[in-house]
């Protein structure tokens, strides 16, 4: 028969200040594994949502990224002339020809330079991206000095907001709209006129052509006829693609400085739940014996102390991950290696990182609670009813 | 003296226990340290840059470059005792992940500019004459087990092709913290290509590297610099060098301060398990302490008891963990050099460890020492278990 399982649960009640210091070491772990999670989901979000799968971009061959990449007029024009882009109404190609430059702007809190994307779009480059939506004001005019903001850099860099000036290339642009791009990439941008920003930054090359598949299982056949053809030096790619290999890096990161963390951490939790453990078994010796005198076996003493050992864990588990939830409010910008540019992105709690991490609570607990419950285990009856 | 063995003999009374309390201060001590020597690394080139240096680019940003002409206009600027330019080239080695900086620049002004950075005379002229020379530093050279006289080929990202370099020279760092990573070649190879294959790119350099004649100058300098170019096609913006270097440690800010918390978010959780160990330790001892104020002894001592034997695990714990720092960076240095060139422990950082383990354990003892001091005798006495 079984220690019935509210023993091992009255016992952390009965001595709550050592519950809750223990339980708290073991949230605070627990948030520290969550949050990282959470950071590397948000980042890998925010760029796998940037692209769509049936949208192809096409750059320089050996160019990671639109910044680095030159397409010239020439070549471009070869592009949009495949088969392979989709039509849209009236007979309009579904392709843009875009320019992708960074330029330093200061933010507005703290006057400090970052690098923001601008991004020279043609008429088709809107429709390309579903996913933008203007939210204020209204489209640049074609071959004016206007552009439009997303709307984290309206929110944080200087002169990016509604009818604010920015300058750059010479020239002053007014900011007629602002755009949304959900969590995506998309809004940390600026996006103007491709011709007059070529104009203003002397750039007589494209850095990228994006277009749309007639037929998303076309690309194959697509990729092999353009890096073959003799007239051009260019590389496709399906844009969810391009994204993903701008995080790379990124991701790594974060997944290793988080693994790293999260077992310097756990180390120090599973000592303080072993302490408190063997403090309990300590506590009770003549409890256990009496117990095991009683008829229970060396099983249910073993299971009734890992039960309280895991309760422990789940409670941290579940304190921590309450806390960690909270930083779904947080976002962090910071510079993207890959493409230099400024990138915005929050903390993703999903499903899969909550269990992952009540998971993780159970497993600190029980490897803290093992060592003591095998101790308790293995009591000697007469030895342990003896002691006081 | 009393006391103090008891304090001692206390804090070893539950081997187990305080033998799992000190290792847990041990590797909270030990991740902090390594924590806080990656946020100075990331500071390094910041540190490293020289006051009378100054960097001049495209004012638009870094991916504009400015014409070469600029070089002669900028010479003449009083202040100006040499110039050197070149470009960041991003080359990658055989693939992606073998990441190193790579620029083209001018080589003679350049090693002027950076007697950081040692070569023989013989490897140095060897490098000047050579148009397809390079140099790369000691411990990439010993990464990919480069010699003097070996080809190397990089696959360029900004520059299209495959380029390849003789290597004429391996430099050493002047002082132990300078960068031994990076890989320099002869700005005019570059410069004659691009004229074959893209003109409208050739004639131009990402940056200008100007030394000024005193440090005292440098403000003025830059601002001469950039007035001289302003409403020009190609406006420049001229800052030292270490705000350059700055100015890129800031955009990753965000991930350096949340470096930072967890640092102490680390020393917090074990700063828990600390004072979970002392509250244990003091309420088995209750009884103890009425006996010794039934005794005479007063608050004071035993509250002293109680806090000094805190004092002494968190300490001892802290020792572990800076002597194990040591060994533990240098392991970095050796296993991961390509993420760490140097990882060398300050003496600032080994103060913050002992600080941090002294906090811990005053914290861990706020509460016991409380309950020991103000426990009546009575109550402490009737108390079993």
């Amino acid at each position: 028969m079984g220690i019935p399982y509210y023993y091992s649960f009255r016992n952390l009640w009965t001595r709550r200040l050592t519950t809750i210091l223990t339980a708290s070491g073991m949230a605070l772990v627990v948030f520290v594994f969550a949050a990282t999670l959470m950071l590397a989901e948000g980042l890998r979000k925010t760029l796998v949502d940037t692209g769509s799968y049936d949208n192809v971009v096409v750059i320089r061959k050996s160019a990671t990224s639109e910044v680095q990449s030159g397409v010239e007029r020439q070549q471009a024009s070869v592009i949009e002339s495949q088969p392979e882009v989709a039509m849209g109404a009236a007979g309009r190609l579904l392709l843009a020809k875009e320019l992708v430059v960074l330029i330093n702007l200061p933010k507005r809190e703290t006057g400090k330079p970052a690098n923001v994307i601008i991004r020279g779009i043609g008429p088709a480059s809107m429709w390309l991206r579903p996913q933008v939506r203007l939210v204020e004001g209204r489209m640049p005019r074609q071959g004016s000095a206007e552009v439009i903001a997303g709307a984290s850099i309206a929110k944080r860099f200087k002169g990016g907001g509604l009818g604010e000036t920015l300058r750059f290339g010479m020239r002053d642009w007014t900011v007629v709209g602002v755009f949304d791009a959900g969590s995506t990439g998309f809004s940390s941008e600026i996006w103007g006129d491709v011709d007059q920003l070529m104009q203003a930054f002397r750039r007589p090359v494209y850095s990228s052509v994006l277009f749309k598949l007639r037929d998303p299982g076309e690309f194959g056949r697509f990729k092999q006829r353009i890096e073959n053809d003799p007239r051009l030096t260019v590389e496709a790619k399906r844009e969810t693609r391009y994204y993903l290999d701008q995080s790379e890096a990124m991701s790594k990161f974060l997944t290793i400085l988080g693994i790293a963390l999260t077992i310097i951490f756990s180390l120090g939790a599973i000592i303080g739940a072993m302490i408190t453990m063997f403090a309990a078994v300590a506590n009770r010796i003549v409890e256990i014996g009496t117990l095991r005198a009683l008829g229970f076996g060396q099983g249910s003493i073993l299971v009734a102390f890992i039960l309280e050992s895991l309760f422990l864990g789940l409670l941290g588990g579940l304190v921590g991950l309450f806390f960690a939830s909270f930083m779904q409010l947080v976002t962090i910008s910071t510079m993207n290696w890959q493409s230099f540019a400024e990138l915005a992105f929050s903390f993703t709690l999903t499903f899969e990182i909550a269990w992952k991490s009540l998971l993780f609570s159970l497993v600190m607990g029980f490897i803290g609670g093992v060592l003591p419950a095998f101790r308790a285990a293995r009591m000697n009856i007469v030895d342990a009813l003896r002691s006081t | 003296m009393f006391i103090i063995k008891l304090i001692i003999r206390n804090a070893f009374r539950h081997k187990l226990r305080s033998f799992l309390t000190v290792l847990g201060v041990a590797i909270a001590i030990l991740a902090f340290g390594l924590l806080r020597t990656l946020v100075g690394l990331w500071y390094l080139g910041v540190e490293q840059s020289s006051a009378t240096r100054l960097v001049t680019r495209n004012a638009i940003s870094l991916v504009f470059s400015l014409p070469i002409s600029y070089k002669d206009r900028i010479r003449q600027i009083p202040g100006v005792k040499q110039i050197s330019y070149g470009n960041w080239f991003g080359g990658i080695y055989i693939d992606e992940k073998n990441f190193f900086p790579n620029f083209a620049v001018e080589p003679r002004s350049y090693l002027e500019l950076y007697p950081e950075f040692v070569l023989s005379p013989g490897e140095r002229d060897a490098f000047i004459h050579d148009r397809r020379g390079a140099v790369a530093g000691r411990k990439l050279a010993a990464k990919y087990r480069w010699k003097v006289g070996d080809m190397i080929t990089l696959k360029g990202t900004i520059f299209p092709g495959e380029w390849e370099f003789v290597l004429r020279g391996i430099y050493r760092g002047a002082q132990k913290s300078t960068d031994e990573t990076q890989f320099f070649f002869n700005w005019e190879y570059l410069n004659e290509t691009m004229k074959r294959t893209v003109p409208r790119r050739a004639d131009q350099a990402g940056f200008y590297m100007i030394g000024v004649t005193k440090p005292e100058l440098a403000a003025e300098v830059s601002q001469a610099v950039d007035s001289t170019f302003r409403n020009s096609l190609a406006e420049t913006l001229t800052e030292t060098e270490k705000a350059f270097q700055l100015s890129f440690v800031s955009m990753t800010e965000a991930i350096m301060i949340a470096i930072k918390i967890v640092s102490y978010v680390v020393i917090v959780i074990i700063m828990v398990v600390a004072a979970n160990t002392m509250a244990m330790t003091a309420r088995e001892r209750i009884a103890e302490y009425a006996t010794l104020k039934a005794l005479g002894f007063g608050a004071g001592h035993i509250a002293g008891i109680v806090f000094g034997e805190s004092i002494v695990i968190a300490m001892i714990g802290g020792g572990v963990g800076v002597l194990l720092t040591f060994p533990a960076a240098h392991w970095i240095e050796t296993e991961l050099s390509q993420f760490f060139p140097v990882f060398s422990v300050s003496p600032l950082t080994v103060y913050l460890d002992l600080l941090a383990a002294l906090v811990i354990g005053v914290v861990a003892s706020i509460f016991p020492t409380w309950r020991g001091a103000t426990i009546r005798i009575a109550d402490g006495l009737r108390r079993i278990g």
